[in-house]
């Protein structure tokens, strides 16, 4: 990473919501729709990015906390009938809480133990949910009525089932954890955890924690996959147990892979290539796996740093 | 039935199990423990072998036990070609990496998984057993098919057990697991080794889907499970130790089969999962392993 000045990547990031907020009025609703779902999920990829791409710990196990925000806000809503800011901020405690307790636990690993041990904190997550299912509706999961998803403001109300006020909120979530991410890899902190994926030992070495460095970020990474969870279960009213099987764990892997691994755009650029692909794709076949599967392979082979890694390394080495 | 003999059927349930599963976590080890690599589409592979296994003995018609004993030995070997492309296409190019090969691994996965979708269907098929022979205990009958799995695995088990131990192509695989760069350094083909042992860990996981899918049908998501199980009795065992594989097989079928008989299965999936996640975190060489250099 060289230095820069910082008025670059700030001003290539608001260029990037920018253009997504006109993209909101020119776009046919169904891109539209399909919009807004990516730009959730490429929230959730960029909570996966947070630990996977500037740490360098390769989790398996991120449906979890997906998953967290999602019941968290659903069940909240749907079994307390609390409002949309409260459903929210349960979800996102949700998360923190199990990002918390699961870094404690998992960072005592390394490598591909830290790999399995999420994998399988995931997978008794998501049997938990399974067995629970006369709460959490299992692997049929709950539809959020379309009354209880409204924003109260004041005097006015957002109806978050109207496609505007859900690209919009999409929006200002991606927009929002984009800039937030960016001003933490921008950060002391983040060039101390850019340090410990390089060489854990020697930050070590030099005075820094790194377990309690690697803590942080784990609680960072869950909270971010969580609000996105949370914001999918107010904004497109469907939880289920899917989210929280082992595929929506590769998933965020596969997206920041594709994208680019430690860059702030990567997520994005990532979830929206691979949603494209398979919707193109399944127009001619329904064997989308099969393309996730060799779009894996191909990347780990031929593109290990993803597209923008590639754009950076060859022309634009300021990118973030 | 009163709570012995039904403990009986239980135990003898859990020891099938057992057995399917030390064959299918032995494979896992074998490449873990050799090549430093954790091949996650090894379910994939028993899935391989057990729709493999339908595909052949449908094909040959006559006496079921000629089309049982005709899967036996090929699906593995076609099962066993396949791994070996796999690794010289992708997991060669990768040198390795123990993080890249996961990725990879996840890759052929949905590859695999989605290929027997397309060619074998969402079904699940069944495989006549070879012979239907029933064994009278006093308080019930027991199938024999599935004592003689338990046996069939045992000789397997007692056999990769002498290729390790007493042969050559034992010691060049022990002394690549030791130490690669010094077995290099000593004319070993570490390369080779590593490609085969790879198709081997495949093929243990074959003969073991091909034992079992006269029990259990053949479907092309049976992977997961065999999957995660072998993972639990590798870490339980400790990586890339056969005795531990054998005893965590046996210990994990057993208790496997005697929880579910009298709890529900998701909560002994729960259960397994969670203990086995702190073994890990505690005690990540395994229970029977010793620390790792």
């Amino acid at each position: 990473m060289t230095e820069a000045s910082p008025a670059k990547p700030y001003a290539l990031h608001l260029g990037v919501i920018a253009l997504l907020f006109a993209l909101s009025f020119v776009l046919p609703d169904y891109h539209h729709g399909l919009l807004a779902r990516i730009m959730v999920l490429a929230v959730f990829a960029m909570g996966y990015n947070m630990l996977f791409g500037y740490v360098g710990l390769l989790s398996l196990g991120h449906a979890m906390f997906f998953s967290a925000g999602l019941y968290g806000a659903g069940l909240t809503v749907y079994h307390l009938g609390w409002n949309v800011p409260a459903a929210f901020a349960a979800g996102l405690a949700c998360g923190a809480l199990l990002a918390l307790v699961i870094g404690l636990l998992a960072l005592r690993t390394t490598g591909v133990a830290f790999m399995i041990v999420t994998m399988m904190f995931a997978q008794v997550f998501y049997l938990v949910i399974l067995y629970f299912a006369s709460w959490t509706g299992g692997d049929q999961g709950l539809v959020v009525q379309q009354a209880a998803r409204v924003l109260v403001l004041g005097s006015g109300s957002l109806d978050l089932t109207n496609p505007t006020v859900r690209y919009m909120s999409a929006l200002a979530l991606f927009s929002i954890v984009l800039l937030v991410t960016l001003a933490i890899v921008r950060s002391r902190y983040g060039r101390v955890l850019v340090a410990i994926r390089e060489n854990e030992e020697r930050t070590k070495m030099l005075g820094y924690d790194t377990f309690s460095n690697k803590l942080i970020a784990v609680v960072v990474s869950g909270t971010i996959c969580a609000a996105s969870g949370a914001a999918y279960a107010l904004l497109f009213g469907y939880v289920g147990s899917s989210f929280a099987s082992v595929q929506y764990s590769i998933l965020p892997l596969l997206w920041v892979l594709l994208g680019g691994a430690a860059t702030t755009l990567g997520p994005l650029i990532g979830t929206l290539f691979m949603y494209y692909v398979i919707d193109i794709t399944s127009g001619f076949t329904s064997a989308y796996l099969l393309i996730v599967g060799i779009a894996l392979i191909l990347l780990v082979l031929f593109f290990p740093k993803g597209i923008l890694g590639s754009i950076r390394q060859r022309w634009l080495g300021w990118l973030p | 039935m009163h709570f012995g003999p039904h403990l009986l059927l239980a135990a003898l349930e859990g020891l099938v199990t057992s057995a399917v599963l030390a064959l299918t976590a032995l494979g896992l080890s074998l490449v873990f423990g050799v090549m430093r690599v954790v091949n996650v589409a090894h379910g994939e592979f028993f899935m391989l072998g057990a729709v493999l296994a339908w595909a052949i003995s449908t094909a040959i018609s006559g006496h079921p036990a000629i089309g049982f004993l005709a899967a036996l030995v090929l699906a593995p070997l076609i099962v066993g070609a396949i791994a070996l492309v796999a690794e010289r296409l992708v997991l060669r190019r990768l040198n390795y990496n123990p993080e890249a090969t996961i990725v990879a691994t996840i890759g052929m996965l949905y590859i695999i998984q989605q290929l027997a979708l397309t060619f074998y269907g969402p079904e699940a098929r069944p495989v006549e057993p070879p012979f239907s022979y029933r064994i009278l205990l006093p308080w019930f009958g027991y199938s024999g098919y599935k004592l003689s799995v338990i046996a069939a695995s045992a000789l397997l088990l007692v056999a990769t057990w002498l290729v390790l131990t007493r042969t050559r192509i034992g010691l060049v695989m022990r002394a690549t697991q030791y130490d690669s760069e010094t077995a290099q350094a000593f004319g070993i083909p570490v390369d080779r080794v590593y490609g085969g042992v790879f198709a081997l860990g495949a093929m243990l996981a074959a003969i073991a889907a091909v034992l079992i899918v006269p029990i259990s049908q053949a479907h092309y998501l049976m992977g997961q499970d065999p999957l995660l199980l072998s993972f639990i009795v590798v870490i339980i065992g400790g990586l890339g130790s056969l005795r531990g594989t054998v005893v965590a097989a046996v210990l994990i079928g057993l208790s496997d089969g005697i929880i579910s008989v009298f709890f529900s299965p998701t909560l002994a999936k729960i259960i397994a999962t969670f203990l086995v996640a702190m073994v890990l975190v505690f005690r990540p060489q395994g229970l029977f392993g010793t620390e790792s250099r």
